[in-house]
């Protein structure tokens, strides 16, 4: 059964605080499904469905569910990490495609900032992982399990520091006109590589921010989106795919974008050449050259000049992505980038973005999300939406 | 420039129930890989139940020690020394995540040939680590 048509994104909010140390993640959830509701113009007792993934705390969806007093008759906590959110989006899509549900909300929050999180932490995943005995005493931490990813692809396609930058210099460009970013200043390709270097080969201005907050959107039935009052958003095609160690036998130039993407195109019925703007995860420069590659966008290893010289900036390249200033620039709630790569595609799709990075007409939109790590294991989601009529 | 190689607090290995023959090996100086009795292939990290056929006939082999580095970063910033981590081909066809040690860090690069070496942990461990061959 495809997803094809039977559902429509009708409600999408980022919460605007980048720094929330007053408070409780559950507030911050439930901030973002009040905003959620209240874009889309449904209320909390027309939500019959409910998504969250590893950041929502406690029992997750009980917990959750409790604490914002919603009825519902579907849940689903499917986790991948910072991608979860888009696997949210399509099996909130499937839900109500079968009946499971007509209404779904999906929430992310965390405070990673005032809890004092960076990059250069090895995270904490819980007990009884079986990889880490034999991981964590070598000290893998986020920044060089994307690190060691972007060495191997400089190693065998030449990419470079400065085509990576470029990704860097992109997502600032966009970020100047986003008032609630957390780093509004534009940069050149010479800031970013001549910024430290944090794990070789990515600077610290090849990374992600690190904020708190949360982003939320709700999923409904076609005929539920075309009774309100806000632009309709089709979902056209999805895919999902994990990737992993394998056994130890793997290839790190690859991401499960290049599953999860052809999938996705295929159910959606368009081609990469179609896409008027994409929001691609980029918890590092490198993790958005490896998915546009695994898109499609480009071939394999052509990613460094494809991002070069301004290809991704809004009304400069050939491919507009993350005009909300993205996690490089903007916001990366909870560490998990997922929500808000949804959040900026539907902007972009209702011609509600900022006016200076709104792409004109925009038809067709894509939202990639990578979550875990790409040196070991991680989760792709991608997303195809459609302007509606 | 050079980045000479420095000791470092490796955290201990967090051992799951199985894990002790590999940890109990490299204690003696030994790298365990385990190898499937069914398909004969090999995988890593080690499981009882072989990942590429299900097999539950597995058994633990005495590596070559030998293999050459996929991929590394020298992480820099995060922690009070700078330190190599990587994933190393064995020359039994499986990559393991490790440190590269005892040599200037500035001189590691992708294909190199190295050769296993055993750094000591927290809580008195030892893992297996490698250093250009
Ligand atoms: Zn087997």
């Amino acid at each position: 059964m495809s997803i094809k048509g039977k559902a429509c994104i009708v409600g999408a909010y980022e919460h605007p605080l980048r720094k929330a140390p007053d408070a409780s993640v559950a507030q911050l959830h439930a901030e973002c499904a009040r905003g959620a509701l209240a874009d889309a113009g449904l209320s909390k007792s027309d939500v019959d469905g409910y998504f969250c993934a590893g950041d929502a705390p406690g029992l997750g969806a009980l917990s959750m569910i409790e604490y914002m007093g919603l009825k519902v008759r579907h849940v689903d906590t499917t986790e991948t990490g910072g991608s979860s959110y888009l696997i949210h989006v399509a099996h909130a899509a499937q839900a109500i495609a079968a009946g499971k549900c007509n209404v779904a909300l999906i929430t992310l929050a965390g405070r990673p900032r005032s809890e004092g999180s960076s990059g250069t932490q090895p995270r904490n995943w819980g007990a009884n992982l079986p990889d880490v005995p034999f991981e964590m005493p070598y000290g893998p931490l986020t920044v060089n399990q994307y690190a060691m990813a972007a060495m191997r692809h400089m190693h065998e396609f030449g990419t470079t520091s400065e085509q990576l930058a470029w990704i860097k210099v992109a997502a600032s460009q966009h970020a100047q006109h986003n008032p609630n970013a957390m780093l509004p200043k534009p940069v050149t390709v010479e800031d970013v590589v001549n910024s430290p270097v944090i794990s070789d080969p990515l600077h610290r201005l090849d990374c992600c921010v690190v904020s708190d907050g949360g982003g939320a959107l709700i999923v409904a039935r076609p005929e539920i989106a075309k009774s309100l009052k806000r632009p309709v958003v089709n979902i056209l095609g999805t895919g999902e795919s994990p990737k992993d160690l394998s056994g130890g036998k793997f290839d790190l130039t690859t991401t499960g974008a290049a599953w999860s993407g052809p999938a996705a195109f295929e159910e959606a019925g368009v081609a990469p050449a179609d896409i008027d703007y994409a929001s691609i995860y980029d918890s590092f420069t490198i993790t958005v050259l490896l998915q546009l590659e695994d898109l499609g966008f480009c071939r394999k290893g052509e990613g460094g000049r494809f991002v070069a010289d301004g290809n991704l900036i809004s009304g400069v390249g050939k491919l507009p992505f993350n005009t909300d200033g993205g996690g490089l620039c903007n916001n990366h709630p909870a560490n998990r980038g997922g929500m808000t790569k949804a959040i900026e595609a539907v902007r972009q799709l209702r011609g509600e973005a900022h006016p200076k990075v709104q792409v004109p007409d925009c038809r067709l939109a894509l939202a990639q999300g990578t979550g875990g790590a790409i040196a070991t294991r991680h989760g792709s989601a991608t997303v195809i939406l459609e302007r509606g009529e | 420039m050079a980045t000479p190689y420095q000791d470092r607090d490796m955290a201990a290995p967090a051992l799951n129930p199985g894990d002790e023959t590999y940890f109990e090996a490299a204690k003696e100086g030994r790298l365990l890989v385990k190898r499937c009795k069914d398909c004969g292939e090999y995988h890593f990290y080690p499981r009882p139940i072989c990942p590429h056929c299900f097999s539950d006939q597995t058994e633990w082999v005495d590596a070559k020690g030998t293999g050459t580095i996929y991929t590394f970063s020298v992480t820099r910033r995060a922690g009070p020394v700078p330190y190599a981590i990587a994933h190393v081909t064995l020359d039994e066809g499986v990559a393991m995540m490790s440190n590269i040690v005892d040599c200037d860090l500035d001189d590691i690069h992708i294909g190199q040939a190295v050769k296993v070496v055993f750094k000591r942990t927290e809580d008195d461990w030892v893992v297996p680590c490698f250093t250009p061959a």
